[in-house]
């Protein structure tokens, strides 16, 4: 296990996991949600890089630190991504948090009012 | 697997590709329809008599494809199936001619003989199959290639009529997969074989067997329409009177009877299962059904429904004899699968002409139709003396040989039952021709001129020629070529000399 | 060509074609289809190596573990390529003409008033009566306007689908080749923001609402399983999936970690009660991005699981762990089914199937857990993802056809469907059969190996919750038949449709049921390789 100065930056980690995890199960606005998401890979990146510097000796396992550069990497696309999808639906719904239940009350292709349509095209 | 195992393949594929092809022709189509759907059931009929000769000869057949791991799908002939196919072929020929003429101007004729020919490839498929995994397959496809026929008409009735089916017979093919599968984990793959393939495990597994065959008798008594499982069978009466046909005489119920007939002969063994205690209850069960059936026959106006619960009473012979241990029991049960299809099939083209020539669905509108229709009202009187049990007809073959191996067996009780489903069959019959022949004539509901014969030459046809084959079951039932002559091979098989 | 080609050419040539769509938007719909026939050819070539030389190593750059990236190949890795070329080839050849069937959708004017004066217009005009039976009369949903670029947006929709389709190829076929479990985290995420963006290109409100709960939980999840990565890593200094279950020690914070994994894989796979996320996006999202969705990418965070628990740690799947994946999976079994039986949606209906479906291949756990049957419960499932891979995208196109040329799917207004799209409704038949497990169906082949394994070591509750899922799954496929099969007196008026939708859907159904048959060639295929013990049971093994 690591001594006591990485357990700091391990245990830092984690309570930015779950700080970041809480606030994305309260809060509603979506902007607010992608942030708490990347609290929350933050969090996870600490922790990656407390468990490189666990090995012996002064340098640090040099493999967590590749995989936190990855996840980096992951994780801008991921925002940028989140905030696309959150423009168009602020866009299309004119809301910035997402409605409980609206999402199955309209589904496919309904074209609205189709019995009219269908009473109006004369079948051959 | 040889080389004469391709025959096999070619008596289902006779009726499956025709099948498919139908699907894909044009609803106008109705003569190139009617020809491919002839040499259909031509061809199978044919390919079958070749099968009857081979087997004759001495030769074997059978041919197996890969399916699941360590089981085969495997066809093969063994003298029961040659007697289910035999049957369903030569039924369904009169079947489809009787159903072209019936269905002459009614709608989606594709999709119905589709569906009609893929029926019978289920039926022919349970006939021949050699192992239960092949059976269970064929019996599951029955249910899904019946559901389109039954609800052919589309009516909210027909519908209602559907899903009582599907439920009823899908609760049934759970109850029977588990059977096979919690047989299958203590047997092994399960091939058909005459005297039983479970001998070995009787020691050691009796309860288990005991719980599997009443799984069984629960799975299959939903086709067979055993009481209480019978309640979809008058239900299904909302389909086309082609489709009451085949439900009752070619495809379904028989293959309830039929899947009886082999678990208990060609899977436990008739010996086996006697010594496992099992058929006395299923011995109570038919008897109770052949009673309950006649009984509420009696109080049906209906026609279709009156005879629906006639086929309800009379399937159970089969499985009575099947009951009951004793080769002449057992010669009983397994004739009355020939001799109860070939005598419904009749009363039900009968019925369908009476429906539609003159507009007449009930008994009680029946009066004189003997006069208006002579030769369907004769044909119909054939098979429903034959039902009664009047000698030489076949259904006298089949109760004669049924009470003689109950008396054999000490089973004085069934003999009883018998005689109390005779007299009840004469009370649900008589009156009908008594109102057919001597009654004089009221209007009919719709009637239709056909010209020159009574009806339609294709509706005609079809019961003049399996009434033809009542007669001949009975009179001739001592002759080398009759279906009792075949029963008694498949006895002696499953007995010993 | 060799093992390594074959490798590098599933990941990269369609990584290559989704590059090249990209900037020639024109060549979308042939380069899928020259992607399909490359990916194809390596995945029957690798198939070919496995069969015949067993398990495919390849070392990306020669690197080897730990800082090198390696890929790896098994029987169950490329049972699952096989069936994503396989999705991927119908998807392709569906999506050629799914989305240009609404290209002669023109933008119509957004005021009601105006379009009804078009609509009486029409009914006085003959001529633009004919007119409007080829282009349907349709109101635009205002929001749709508010959507930027949107002029036209069939047009629009099928630009992107072919890039982020491939992408979608490209991660899942990396997904099944990676030997690490950071790996796979990468690509799972590649996964997850492909098929987010396929869901969002619906372009409606309720697929962009879908797509971002999707996204939210999607990246939730990951981040759940890579924390579960780094905690792994910790204790066992290697992420690589062969060399974890010699090093596992299990201990509190081993434990701590596959929770976390699990946790975030579980609600990717939409395994009961996380499933909640699924009906909406996959019922909302097009026709051919359901069918992948439904039939591929659940399933990648299921591959997951079992090469979690299976093969890298094996010592914690104990007893009460894996009856509890079963019990998740027999509640997803039961809640799913019910849930589909009230759907008053057909798209809405077929996702609600898929979280049940999902339900069975939980019941693998439990069942592959011990070496009595565990090689039969593990081919079992496997046939059974297969199974229901082919038979749910077949359900998904068929309700593209439906939704296409009656313009709604609602269930109760299905009547005389058969009259109008016979093939589909065939196709969906036959697909239905083998979601209710009749024989000879895959379906009926996996359930029965389900049930072998579970027959022979007496664990009967399970074989009572498959019996029961299948009569419930026998419910929901009748109810929709039952309504195609109403009689019409007046058949509607269908807008046309093209032939390759609906013999794709057919195909991909008949193969639903064709691929029993094959079940004997599947399970020596899961053989290589394969993390259980114990040969496959053959009955009469009982004691």
């Amino acid at each position: 296990m690591p001594d006591a100065d990485h357990r700091i930056y391990l245990l830092a980690g984690v309570a930015l996991f779950a700080i970041g995890f809480y606030s994305l199960l309260v809060q509603t606005h979506l902007l607010r949600r992608v942030m708490a998401l990347n609290v929350m890979g933050s969090g996870v990146f600490l922790v990656y890089i407390a468990l490189g510097a666990q090995t012996p000796g002064p340098i640090p396992d040099p493999v967590p630190q590749a995989m936190v550069l990855t996840g980096i990497v992951v994780s801008v696309c991921a925002t940028g991504l989140a905030l696309a999808l959150a423009d168009r639906v602020q866009a299309a719904t004119g809301r910035v948090e997402l409605g409980d239940h609206e999402d199955a009350a309209d589904l496919p292709d309904a074209s609205p009012a189709p019995s009219e349509h269908h009473k109006g095209t004369p079948s051959a | 697997m040889n080389v004469h195992g391709f025959l096999l393949l070619g008596i289902l594929f006779s009726s499956f590709v025709t099948g498919l092809v139908i699907f894909f022709l044009k609803e106008e189509n109705h003569r190139l329809r009617t020809w491919l759907n002839l040499l259909g059931a031509g061809v199978k009929l044919i390919l079958v008599a070749a099968l009857l000769w081979g087997i004759h000869q001495g030769q074997t057949y059978s041919i197996a494809l890969e399916f699941l791991p360590g089981i085969p799908f495997t066809l093969g002939a063994d003298a029961n199936s040659v007697l289910f196919v035999t049957l369903s072929s030569v039924l369904w020929f009169c079947t489809t001619l009787y159903a072209v003429g019936y269905l002459e101007d009614s709608p989606h004729r594709s999709r119905f003989f589709g569906f009609f020919s893929l029926c019978v490839t289920a039926t022919t498929g349970i006939a021949l199959s050699a192992n239960l995994v092949t059976f269970l397959t064929f019996y599951e496809l029955l249910t899904v290639t019946t559901y389109p026929l039954i609800v052919h008409r589309g009516t909210t009735e027909a519908l209602r009529g559907g899903k009582i089916y599907l439920t009823y017979t899908l609760v049934g093919g759970a109850i029977l997969l588990l059977a096979v599968a919690w047989l299958h984990s203590l047997a092994g793959p399960v091939v058909f074989k005459e005297r039983g393939v479970i001998q070995t495990l009787l020691a050691s597994h009796r309860g288990e067997l005991q719980v599997i065959f009443l799984l069984f008798m629960l799975g299959l008594g939903v086709k067979a329409a055993i009481v209480p499982l019978h309640g979809w069978l008058p239900k299904a009466m909302v389909a086309p009177a082609p489709v009451s046909a085949l439900l009752h005489a070619v495809a379904v119920v028989k293959a309830g009877a039929f899947g009886i007939v082999r678990i208990v002969y060609d899977v436990y063994g008739v010996e086996t299962a006697a010594t496992l205690g099992v058929l006395p209850p299923l011995a109570l069960a038919a008897g109770v059904t052949i009673v309950h059936g006649s009984v509420r026959a009696l109080f049906q106006d209906e026609l279709k429904k009156r005879l629906a619960y006639s086929t309800v009473s009379q399937v159970s012979y089969i499985v009575l004899g099947a009951a009951i241990l004793g080769p002449v029991a057992t010669i009983g049960g397994l004739v009355h699968l020939v001799h109860q299809g070939i005598m419904k099939i009749t009363l039900f083209f009968c019925a369908g002409n009476y429906a539609e020539t003159l507009g007449t669905h009930r008994v009680s509108e029946m009066n004189g139709v003997g006069r208006r229709m002579p030769l369907t009202t004769a044909a119909f009187t054939v098979a429903a003396l034959g039902m009664i049990g009047v000698p030489p007809l076949a259904g006298y073959i089949s109760k004669w040989y049924l009470k003689k191996g109950a008396i054999t067996a000490g089973d004085e009780w069934v003999a009883v039952v018998l005689a109390v489903s005779s007299l009840l069959n004469a009370a649900y019959f008589l009156p009908i021709l008594y109102r057919a022949w001597l009654l004089s004539p009221k209007a009919w509901p719709h009637e239709h001129d056909f010209g020159r014969w009574e009806t339609h030459w294709m509706l005609l046809t079809a019961p003049l020629v399996t009434a033809a084959l009542v007669i001949w079951a009975g009179v001739f039932a001592e002759s080398p070529f009759s279906p009792l002559a075949w029963v008694k091979l498949i006895a002696t098989r499953e007995y010993g000399p | 060509m060799t093992a390594a080609w074959a490798i590098a050419l599933l990941i990269l040539s369609p990584l290559a074609a989704a590059a090249l769509v990209f900037a020639f938007p024109r060549c979308g719909r042939w380069l899928a289809l020259g992607t399909v026939a490359v990916v194809g050819g390596a995945s029957v070539q690798l198939t070919w190596k496995v069969l015949t030389d067993g398990v495919q190593i390849h070392r990306v750059g020669g690197w080897g573990p730990p800082l090198g990236i390696d890929l790896r190949a098994d029987g169950l890795s490329v049972l699952m390529l096989l069936i994503t070329a396989l999705i991927g080839l119908a998807v392709s050849l569906y999506a050629q003409r799914y989305f240009a069937a609404h290209e002669s959708e023109r933008p119509l004017p957004v005021n009601p008033d105006v379009a009804a004066s078009r609509l009486s217009a029409a009914i006085l005009d003959k001529d633009s009566v004919r007119r409007s039976a080829e282009t349907p009369l349709r109101f635009k949903s205002p929001t749709r306007e508010l959507v930027r670029g949107d002029r036209n947006p069939a047009l629009h929709r099928e630009r992107y689908f072919w890039p982020l389709f491939l992408f979608l190829w490209t991660a899942l076929n990396a997904l099944f080749l990676s030997a690490d479990i950071f790996n796979l985290y990468v690509t799972l995420e590649l996964l997850g923001f492909a098929a987010v963006t396929l869901v969002a290109l619906a372009g409606k409100r309720a697929a962009l609402t879908a797509a971002l709960r999707y996204l939210f939980v999607s990246l939730t999840a990951s981040l759940f399983y890579l924390l579960g990565v780094g905690l792994v890593y910790g204790q066992c200094a290697t992420v690589d999936l062969a060399s974890l279950a010699a090093k596992a020690q299990p201990g509190p914070a081993l434990w701590v970690a596959l929770a976390l994994m699990t946790g975030g894989l579980i609600a990717k796979a939409a395994l009961f009660p996380l499933h909640f996320w699924l009906p909406p996006a996959h019922a909302n999202a097009p026709a051919p991005v359901s069918a992948l969705l439904s039939a591929l990418v659940v399933k990648g965070s299921f591959y997951i699981l079992l090469r979690l628990w299976i093969e890298a740690f094996p010592a914690l799947m104990t007893p009460p762990v894996a009856q509890l994946f079963g019990l998740l999976g027999a509640a997803a079994i039961l809640w799913g089914s019910v849930n589909a039986l009230v759907q008053s949606r057909l798209k809405l209906l077929i996702a609600y199937s898929t979280v049940a479906q999902l339900g069975y291949l939980f019941l693998l756990f439990p069942l592959a857990a011990t070496p009595e049957g565990g090689f039969t419960a593990w081919s079992g499932g496997l046939i059974f993802l297969g199974a229901h891979a082919c038979a749910k995208t077949a359900m998904f196109l068929t309700a593209g056809n439906i939704l296409h040329a009656a313009g709604h799917d609602r269930i109760q207004d299905l009547d005389g469907m058969t009259h109008v799209l016979p093939v589909s409704v065939f196709a969906f038949g036959l697909a239905g059969m083998s979601l209710i497990g009749l024989p000879p169906s895959s379906g009926f082949a996996g359930k029965w190996l389900l049930l072998n394994a579970a027959l022979a070591q007496g664990q009967w509750w399970w074989v009572a919750v498959m019996l029961l899922g299948s009569l419930l799954a026998a419910a929901y496929v009748a109810r929709v038949l039952a309504h195609a099969f109403t009689r019409v007196e007046e058949p509607r008026k269908p807008h046309p449709i093209a032939p390759v939708m609906e013999w794709t859907a057919l195909a991909l159904a008949l193969l639903a049921v064709g691929l029993g048959f094959a079940s004997h060639g599947l399970a020596e295929l899961l053989r290589v390789g394969a993390p259980v013990a114990g040969a496959m049971l053959l009955g009469g093994a009982a004691p």
